[in-house]
């Protein structure tokens, strides 16, 4: 239902241009997709340019068939695509229930805000009114942005690093959101991680480092070469071993 | 009392009302006395020197609210009064004030406020102040409040002002003085559009043993208008001083941020906090992926900035 199509994107540094992505094909029909690779590999830039947030330097990007490469962020969210930041915006003012009404785009009673809060382990009666500011824990605002992304209900949304920051007892309770997730939804979700647990559960799992597509394949297929560390993947060994 | 829909617009902007309200209240009309009522507990009483009202609250009231808004409705009026608030120790009350002008005219329509506050031992004030402005004339609409406050010891006082909509020109002026643990706590909105100019200036002496004020103020300035925050500190105690100006700028607005601490004593805490500039890319952006277009994401983020 995605495709990326020889998608680069170089950024300006010092006058010269800093190649991130290379030449990037890629078709998504799975429900579940796990992206990982070592840190600073380009998986976030690649979630950037799907969502408009960054436009590709070339390449063109295609949902169910339609070319969205020159839609913006709005027309991509209406389409159906929708983006949990790995690092989540804070605001003045606005509430978690603000969000998460903003999300769903409708009105919803409290029993359904408290469905999306409980699902990712928060209290709603705590938190529903809270201002999703700087006074939030990181784990905090990383899950509300779980919640609001859940509230989209989009046909392919993509989570960068959901678990980061997020406790260890909860890890369990994020992994049945997920799961169950991928069951009932009617389209994807494209996750980024570096958590065995995550790419565990994935259909499929695609390494990217240096801005490249460097193994593409079914959890049997690349998890044992991931652990033994086969790739140039010593960002993710030293994480895995933490 | 017999108000029109004009007057009764304004008065719901400026004060929530939706009638005559229920406890003391006094409300001025173009300049003249409209209509006022008493409590056993709380006095109205006319000025004889100059123009205005005083208002005594007998020590020990709790629970009670006193409304006292100004409306003008007439082009080329120039509305000075002079208010003095007595509130008796220990005394626990409300006060609702605000100016709202319709200037349907093209002459100037201004309304200076002069708010005197004597503040008794232990006492506890909420003070609401709001502004406002409409009408189609062409005339300015111009408020220039000015607050002086005094406030005894373990007193309190809790000052909310807004300004949103349509007042071309604002100075605003609030001085206090805090005996030992009093506490004065400033909560300041404004938005500016147009070409419109508003001016605050704060200064603040704490003079008594712990004593302590926080002063907050967050503000938008739009178009072309500019806004200018003074904010004076004078810690000459053992005491606590915090400002805060938390301005965001669209268009071609500006604001300017003018803070000054004075510590006088070695035991005086003072804080100053400044952030000013455009809405940040990130939040529109976030608000953008949840569908919101470019405009409907501003406006989220301002409405619940002014919130
Ligand atoms: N606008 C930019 N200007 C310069 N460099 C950039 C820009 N955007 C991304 N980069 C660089 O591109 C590389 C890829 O970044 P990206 O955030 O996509 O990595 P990542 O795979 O998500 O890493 P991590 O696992 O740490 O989250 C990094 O080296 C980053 O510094
Ligand atoms: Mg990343």
């Amino acid at each position: 239902m995605l495709e990326l199509r020889n998608i680069s994107f170089s950024a300006e540094e010092d006058g010269s241009g800093k190649e991130i992505l290379k030449d990037v094909n890629l078709k998504m029909d799975e429900r579940f997709i796990a992206f990982t690779g070592p840190n600073g590999g380009g998986k976030s830039t690649l979630a950037r340019i799907i969502m408009g947030i960054v436009k590709p330097t070339s390449g063109r990007i295609f949902f169910d068939g339609q070319d969205i490469t020159d839609l913006s962020i709005t027309e991509r969210a209406n389409l159906g695509i929708s983006f949990a930041f790995q690092q989540p915006v804070k605001f003045k003012g606005i509430t978690v229930s603000d969000l998460i009404h903003l999300a769903a785009g409708k009105k919803l009673s409290f029993g359904e805000v408290c469905e999306y809060l409980s699902e990712v382990g928060l209290c709603a009666r705590e938190y529903v009114n809270r201002e999703v500011n700087a006074s939030l824990s990181g784990g905090e605002l990383k899950r509300i942005e779980i919640a609001v992304t859940l509230a989209r209900g989009s046909r392919f949304t993509v989570f960068d690093e959901p678990e980061a920051g997020i406790d260890l007892w909860s890890f369990n309770s994020l992994i049945t959101v997920f799961e169950r997730l991928s069951k009932k939804t009617a389209g994807s979700i494209l996750i980024i991680s570096h958590q065995e647990r995550i790419l565990n559960i994935a259909d499929r799992i695609v390494v990217i480092s240096g801005g490249r597509i460097v193994k593409d394949g079914t959890k049997d297929e690349i998890l044992p070469d991931l652990m033994t560390g086969s790739f140039a993947c010593r960002a993710l060994e030293k994480k895995e071993e933490a | 009392m017999e108000l029109n829909q004009t007057k009764m617009n304004l008065l719901r902007e400026i004060a929530g009302l939706e009638a005559v309200p229920q406890g003391a209240y006094n409300i001025r009309d173009n300049g003249k006395l409209a209509g006022r009522n008493t409590t056993a507990n709380i006095d109205i009483v006319t000025k004889t020197d100059k123009p205005g009202i005083d208002i005594i609250v007998k020590p020990g009231t709790k629970g009670e609210r006193v409304d006292i808004p100004v409306i003008l409705t007439e082009t080329g009026l120039n509305d000075l009064v002079y208010n003095d608030f007595f509130i008796g120790d220990d005394a626990d009350v409300v006060i609702v004030a605000g100016c709202g002008i319709h200037n349907a005219g093209g002459l100037k329509s201004e309304h200076d406020g002069i708010h005197a506050f004597h503040i008794g031992k232990n006492a506890k004030v909420l003070y609401v102040e709001k502004h406002y402005g409409e009408g189609e004339g062409t005339g300015e609409r111009i408020l220039n409040p000015t607050t002086l406050i005094e406030i005894d010891e373990g007193g309190s006082m809790t000052m909310e002002s807004a300004q949103i909509k349509g007042v071309d020109s604002t100075d605003r002026v609030t001085k206090a003085t805090l005996k030992a643990r009093a506490t004065l706590i400033v909560r300041e909105k404004i938005m500016t559009h147009g070409k419109q100019f508003a001016k605050t200036d704060f200064h603040v002496v704490l003079e008594g043993e712990d004593s302590g004020a926080h002063l907050i103020s967050r503000s938008i300035a739009k178009d072309e208008s500019h806004q200018h925050f003074v904010s004076c500190v004078d810690g000459n105690n053992r005491s606590s001083g915090h400002t805060e100006c938390d301005a965001i700028i669209m268009g071609s607005g500006t604001v300017t941020a003018e803070p000054r601490l004075n510590a006088n004593h070695i035991e005086a805490s003072l804080i100053h906090e400044a952030a000013i500039g455009k809405i940040a890319g990130e939040q529109l952006i976030k608000l953008m992926t949840l569908g919101l277009t470019e405009k409907e994401a501003e406006e989220q983020i301002v409405n619940g900035f002014l919130k």
